[in-house]
């Protein structure tokens, strides 16, 4: 792996030690055990079904739509979500879910379809600009605040959830959370235990939104115009 | 640009404030607004002063090993690639930057919105280069497209404009022919702006948060404008204010949940983007990525009575709680930083020379300190400000007569007394006129000086006892 320059360090951080009236901390250095934690008691203990109506809830407030679906029947709930949309260009992961969950077929009988390849970023890029709908798969969902945790990989282009004019996100119900909180336990997790986060993690929360103009909504400034969330109960 | 958005004295500047309704409504209504949704979304919680006292010791703890943790991130995002840039002052900050553009032979950057940017005045250091730079943020665009208008407030930028000057800007610099709707307006924005994310070579974006222990910055948006920039460009540069640092993702959580919470009243905003240098592994992120870490200042705040300041995470929840701020808006301040945390701000990192009036232009009402999410004793940090200018100042004389005056006479009882009933009639010729004298002209120029005619308070409550005990008797 290539390693970057770092350009002027010792002096500037001597400089703020100076001027904390210390020596240099270089290592040793520890976080406290916090006084106090509130965000560990947002919704502590909810069951995957209470989580998934908090989710609802909170999807009225972000501007985004949801159906809810079985896991044989997801083939089906897609298939009606993108005619909803206007189905056609449309990007998607190169993700094993697609595979798994059965619904290759669903988007490969599309008109206009592309899984995302690493290959040609260009021509990618190109094809996610002019397509109507992008699919994703959450990695992990946050009940409270009604965001989907994409976690960029191989296959996974950040573009697909970005510029299409609607974003469809495939949650599975496994992947619920309370809050933020515990997708940030499993990133710290993941630094510590695989040495690695992700390029890219993107927490999103319904469509693009703007309040520029005399503080007035505007949805869809820059990024998608509408969200649509399928939630699969598989578990 | 830099931190100064104006070289008019003050007073003339609180005075084009206090004249323009327009802006004077939208800001009241944007702070109703902003201030009602935060306080729903924080009773909600239930635990909010949990959430703060603990959001202040992350910011505390982080600045008193600042050294540590800035050096844990700087080799962490090297490690993975990524290249950055220890800046003192905004000269090697832009200089650096510069120096990438001219590397990559860059024409044209396009930029989601930063206050730190802002403050080191990077858009005309670039445009130096003969390279273009394009505000990505939709307010920041209209202020940009409108000859390079100020912004006003931290969070809403073009606050102070109404749709129809919009619709102008758009007409007379894009040719744009449609209705003053702000949905058109939209419209038409996300037009032009899709044409420069997918032709801008380098994008460049502020950081909210960075994460020492991944070597990753975070950037809070609703636009998703930071998600282009970030992802379209082959080369990034990120620039962050030297104390906008967590230990690690857990605290990143309560930070930015925090900020969400405070700056709009959003349990999350729509997007918030954590990025990692990470070429080994990557889909299509771009092919440099560039971290420039600024002082320009701030250290010369660390240390001192005012370090508290530097808690602060640029929610703006301070200036939708400030009586000042909503009677004279944000270009009153003269800074990119306005309202309490910017009277805090700007004479720290920019000196009292032409700042000194801004620690007065508080009401002390403590709202704002109230109102922080981490805690930072706003208005105490103004009251140390005000006795440092008039140390420094050693008083103007008027003031020091009168303070002395008014300390002999309220210690003195009779004085008090004659006082209040011989100054009646003096002040009652200024308190509806232009001007009063020495200290009560500045008042007398913008408000209406308080009548005398009325009794003094002793003599209402002594007329108000006997003439109940007069109805009592009877």
């Amino acid at each position: 792996m290539t390693v970057g320059k770092i350009h002027n360090q010792e002096a500037f951080l001597s400089n703020i030690a100076g001027q904390l009236g210390r020596e240099r901390r270089t290592e040793g250095v520890q976080r406290p055990q916090w006084k106090k934690q509130p965000q560990q008691e947002v919704f502590a203990g909810a069951s995957k079904e209470e989580l998934q109506e908090i989710l609802i809830r909170q999807c009225g407030t972000i501007h985004t739509s949801v159906d809810t679906t079985t896991t044989s029947d997801l083939p089906k709930t897609l298939n009606e979500a993108l005619e909803k949309f206007g189905s056609s260009p449309a990007v998607y992961w190169e993700d094993e879910r697609f595979h798994s969950f059965g619904l290759d077929p669903v988007l490969e009988a599309l008109p206009e379809s592309r899984a995302w390849s690493d290959e040609d970023r260009e021509e990618m890029t190109a094809f996610a600009e002019r397509a109507k709908i992008g699919v994703t798969f959450s990695d992990i969902t946050l009940a409270e605040s009604g965001t989907v945790v994409l976690f960029s990989a191989p296959g996974k282009g950040r573009a697909v959830s970005l510029l299409p004019e609607v974003h469809i996100a495939l949650i599975p119900r496994s992947t619920l959370v309370p809050r933020m909180t515990q997708a940030a336990e499993e990133i710290h997790r993941m630094r510590k235990e695989e040495g690695r986060v992700p390029s890219c993690v993107n927490f999103i929360s319904g469509p693009s939104n703007s309040a520029d103009i005399e503080m007035r909504l505007l949805v869809g400034v820059h990024g998608p115009v509408s969200a649509h969330y399928i939630i699969i109960e598989d578990a | 640009m830099s931190i100064r958005i104006s070289n008019k004295p003050f007073f003339e500047r609180v005075e084009k404030g206090i004249d323009d309704e327009f802006m004077r409504s939208a800001v009241s209504g944007a702070q109703d607004r902003l201030e009602g949704r935060k306080a729903e979304s924080t009773a909600e919680l239930g635990t909010w002063e949990d959430w703060r006292d603990h959001a202040e010791e992350i910011r505390q703890h982080t600045l008193e090993n600042l050294d540590f943790y800035l050096q844990q991130f700087a080799e962490n995002a090297a490690a993975q690639g990524g290249h950055v840039f220890f800046a003192e002052t905004k000269e090697e900050a832009n200089e650096y930057i510069q120096s990438v553009i001219r590397r990559k032979e860059a024409k044209k950057v396009v930029k989601a919105k930063s206050m730190v940017t802002e403050e080191i005045g990077m858009n005309e250091a670039i445009r130096e280069l003969d390279c273009e730079v394009i505000e990505s943020d939709l307010g920041e665009w209209i202020l940009q497209l409108d000859d390079h208008d100020p912004p006003s407030h931290i969070v809403v930028p073009a606050l102070h404009k109404n749709k129809e000057q919009i619709r102008e800007t758009f007409h007379e610099k894009r040719g744009y022919g449609k209705s003053s709707d702000p949905q058109e307006l939209g419209r038409f924005a996300r037009e032009q702006l899709r044409k420069e994310f997918l032709s801008a070579d380098v994008g460049i974006t502020g950081c909210n948060f960075a994460v020492a222990e991944s070597g990753s910055v975070s950037l809070v948006t609703n636009e998703g404008n930071a998600r282009m920039v970030t992802a379209l460009p082959k080369t990034q540069i990120s620039v962050m204010g030297m104390e906008r640092i967590v230990p690690t993702w857990e605290e990143l959580d309560v930070l930015v949940s925090m900020l969400c919470r405070s700056a709009v009243g959003q349990k999350l905003t729509s997007y918030i983007t954590g990025l990692t240098p990470s070429k080994a592994q990557d889909e299509h992120a771009p092919e440099e990525f560039h971290i420039v870490i600024v002082d320009n200042g701030r250290s010369k705040i660390l240390g001192t009575k005012y370090q508290s300041a530097l808690q602060c995470i640029r929610c703006a929840a301070c200036i939708n709680v400030c009586p000042v701020y909503r009677h004279v808006g944000g270009h009153s301040y003269g800074s990119i930083y306005p309202g309490p945390i910017g009277a805090v701000l700007t004479p720290l990192l920019e000196g009292y020379e032409n700042n000194k009036e801004l620690p007065f232009a508080s009401s002390l009402c403590a709202a704002c300190t109230d109102a922080c999410p981490v805690k930072i004793p706003l208005h105490e940090l103004l009251l140390e400000h005000r006795r440092d200018i008039v140390e420094h100042e050693k008083g103007g004389f008027t003031e020091k007569m009168a303070m002395q005056g008014f300390a002999y006479a309220a210690t003195h009882p009779k004085m008090f007394q004659f006082g209040g009933k011989a100054a009646s009639p003096i002040v009652d010729r200024f308190s509806e006129k232009e001007s009063g004298p020495g200290p009560v002209k500045l008042w007398t120029q913008i408000r209406t000086l308080p009548s005398q005619k009325d009794d003094r308070f002793r003599d209402w409550f002594e007329e108000r006892e006997r003439r109940n005990n007069g109805g009592k008797n009877s």
